[in-house]
């Protein structure tokens, strides 16, 4: 046994060696330089979607950044609307309402049983290519636009004291989350149930909107306006961004209904039963006994689909949103460094799943029963 | 009354029940469906109303588009008379490409054969007319002889593999993956579970860091890294170098599919066959993989479906598969303007595949595998 084992790691390091060599030839033969060197070289390139100020004067390093920058920012947006739209669609594919039901049980076998890339290139190309021009723009909410070169919203400018406002919403949550505390071992100790919830939206909605008046709205709007054929100001979302959000999110939540369904399903009927029988109201037996049993089963699942959506989220390069994988490609095409750019890719993503394993096993921890 | 008081003793009342009332007509038959399913409560009311409302806005502008209104029959003119409907001629006059891509139209019948072929497997396998060993046996040997088909070789013109594409290649790279990728799976499972500790490191250090990485940074590398690993002058195309990343990419999948299924197995079931005189590989081969692979089929399926999809990211390394096609098409300058039919057409198909397979899987889960 030990034999095969030492076997086995010689074989491992010969081919470590061979793969060593050949790639040290090839590269020679191709004469591609290697290690990090490039990234402080002038990039060149143009990258159309940053967060932070860039140019194509910067260094590779810093363009490379910003895809990274890039990835995280569609992948944490991501997973907070998939999660918003699949807890929905997970409800309503239980709902008592056979309509609702079944509309969200076609939407759910509709978006799994097709590509993702499939559904990117449908937004792009005929979703959102398919809007009105700028002059035609479809308009809504008042100042918000929406046509073939993007989404546009207005910019909130914060007036000085607006910090003052954010301070007292910060205070309220933690004032909330200490009241709430209290009022569950007041409970426990008592029995009297206190409406934590009600009490707790009205500080937490009530004390800012205060401050803010108080202060004379420390709050202004920078609105879009056509100016020629194009619009000026604003937030804009690009058609790229909007395409892989709206294909990410509706692909990622018709998972998450699938796992909330079964999750809810999982709980026998006699819980719901029992507690209905001896009064208890609807709200809390959602959501002192089916939801905790229910997410038992609902957060391992999530926690694949959140993963999942990270790594699809590099489907960006097929529709020219400037993720880490789009970014990576052109520098590949530059200066064929594939080597490099490709562990730092697979370093990236390991690091994200890792913390999202490692952020829902605690969630997970808290969740699972304790025996 | 009367006729109570002629039976009975005068003086004395006798319980006389009434006749049993009709059960309610809202609890029965179609009026009762419909109070129990969509208008059960204000709130649920409300909702289905606003559903039909929508459904009538939406649904029947769909039907006359893809349906009444669409083109069927014509050349290219017919579609451009103003007309508001879909035009199906343009799927009709580019499925030949969708189907085999660019493969010459002489040697037509190999593929059209091959795909016979395959629907056959396909349909022995959903009737169950043979045992699973058989279905197994049948598949590789079909698999091979449509290789043998499309390829060519033994009596056949060889016919290049870069002008392969279209459905053809999306099926062929996805049975190929699932048929090469699940004994590689199992072999990682295994190796993750045994008792040697060099190679369960080894089967995890593969596993894992493939399953943290998209798919998109696998392909890359086969395409443009594995040449650079390969000694100076070996060259493999790039149609293998894709599917060799899709089987890694795959195998790492199922080898945790298989890790579920391994888990599931009681630890008396290998005392027994110790205490049988079983070694390591007959304890294997004959208790233990027959029981897991049975858990982990409905999974197993989940996994076909997802690699399928898969299959379409090769477009973003340069191979034209169904997706790839539809792609091109569109790009076409004699039928531009034809991407939602383009699009509507591809989602069709592939819907249909994964729908039926993801329907095949469950059918078998009901039945609890007994194969």
């Amino acid at each position: 046994m030990y034999l095969l084992q030492l076997g086995v790691v010689a074989g491992i390091m010969w081919m470590g060696y061979r793969l060593f060599s050949n790639t040290q030839a090839n590269l020679e033969a191709r004469n591609i330089a290697s290690g990090f060197g490039f990234f402080s070289v002038e990039a060149g390139l143009p990258i159309s979607n940053t967060l932070l100020p860039y140019s194509p004067a910067d260094t590779y390093g810093y363009a490379f950044l910003m895809g990274v920058l890039n990835t995280l920012y569609v992948s944490a947006l991501g997973v907070l609307l998939a999660t918003l739209l699949g807890v929905l669609v997970g409800v309503a594919r239980v709902s008592s309402n056979w309509l609702v039901a079944k509309l969200a049980e076609v939407y759910v076998e509709t978006l799994r049983n097709v590509p993702l890339l499939l559904t990117l290139f449908f937004f792009y190309t005929v979703v959102l290519a398919g809007l009105p021009g700028p002059r035609a723009s479809l308009r809504f909410l008042g100042h918000c636009f929406l046509n073939n070169r993007g989404l546009y919203l207005p910019r909130p400018l914060f007036q000085s004291g607006f910090g003052l406002v954010a301070a007292a919403l910060a205070l309220a949550i933690v004032g909330v989350v200490f009241f709430s505390r209290w009022a569950e071992s007041h409970r426990q100790k008592t029995g009297t149930v206190l409406p934590t919830f009600r009490i707790g939206l009205v500080v937490i909605v009530g004390l800012p909107a205060a401050v803010f008046f108080l202060l004379g709205s420390p709050l202004k709007w920078e609105y879009a306006v056509l100016k020629g054929f194009n619009f000026r100001g604003g937030i804009v979302l690009r058609p790229e961004f909007s395409a892989l959000m709206t294909g990410l999110v509706l692909y990622t939540a018709a998972f998450i209904g699938e796992n909330v369904r079964s999750g809810i399903q999982s709980v026998p009927k006699g819980q719901m039963d029992a507690a209905k029988s001896f009064g208890v109201g609807k709200g809390v037996i959602m959501r002192r006994i089916i939801l905790p049993q229910a997410l038992r089963v609902i957060i391992p699942a999530t926690t694949n689909d959140y993963t999942s959506l990270v790594k699809n989220s590099s489907l960006a390069v097929a529709i020219g949103y400037p993720d880490m994988v789009s970014v990576g490609g052109t520098i590949i095409g530059q200066n064929d460094q594939a080597i490099e750019i490709i562990g730092l890719w697979m370093a990236v993503y390991l690091a994200i799943n890792l913390i999202i394993s490692l952020v829902m096993n605690i969630i997970n921890s808290r969740v699972q029963l304790v025996e | 009354m009367t006729s109570t008081a002629s039976t009975a003793p005068p003086g004395l009342l006798v319980f006389q029940p009434k006749p049993d009332r009709p059960p309610p007509l809202q609890t029965v038959g179609v009026v009762g469906w419909l109070r129990n399913n969509l208008f059960n409560g204000w709130y649920n009311s409300l909702l289905t109303i606003l559903i039909l409302l929508l459904l009538v806005k939406v649904v029947p502008p769909l039907f006359s588009w893809a349906l009444f209104d669409a083109v069927w029959t014509g050349g290219r003119d017919a579609c451009t008379a103003g007309n508001d409907g879909a035009c199906w001629v343009f799927v009709a006059d580019k499925f030949r490409v969708l189907m085999v891509g660019m493969y010459p139209a002489e040697h037509l019948t190999r593929p059209i054969l091959a795909g016979i072929l395959f629907v056959v497997l396909s349909a022995l396998s959903i009737f169950r007319l043979f045992s699973a060993r058989k279905l197994v046996l049948l598949w590789v040997v079909g698999t091979a002889g449509c290789f043998w088909l499309i390829n060519g070789g033994w009596g056949l013109t060889v016919v290049d593999q870069s002008l392969w594409g279209g459905l053809m290649l999306s099926l062929g790279l996805a049975v190929i993956g699932i048929m090469v990728s699940i004994p590689l799976g199992i072999l990682l499972a295994l190796g993750r579970y045994s008792q040697l500790s060099v190679i369960r490191a080894l089967c995890v250090g593969i596993i894992e860091p493939i399953r943290g990485v998209p798919l998109i940074t696998i392909l890359f590398m086969a395409s443009v890294m594995l040449p650079l690993f390969l000694p100076v002058g070996m060259e493999i195309n790039n149609m293998l170098r894709v599917q060799i990343g899709i089987i890694l990419f795959s195998a790492a999948y199922m080898a945790e599919v298989v890790r579920g299924g391994l888990q599931a197995i009681p630890a008396g079931q290998y005392d027994a066959a110790k205490s049988l005189g079983l070694n390591y590989w007959k304890t294997t081969v004959l208790v233990v993989l027959p029981q897991a692979l049975r858990h982990v089929i409905p999974s197993m399926i989940n996994r076909c479906i997802a690699l399928f999809k898969d299959t379409s990211l090769v477009i973003i390394v340069g191979l034209l598969d169904f997706l790839g096609m539809t792609r091109a098409s569109i790009q076409d300058p004699n039928w531009l303007g034809f991407d939602a039919e383009a699009y509507v057409f591809c989602a069709f198909v592939y819907w249909v595949i994964c729908f039926s397979m993801s329907r095949y899987g469950r059918s078998l889960e009901r039945q609890g595998g007994n194969e």
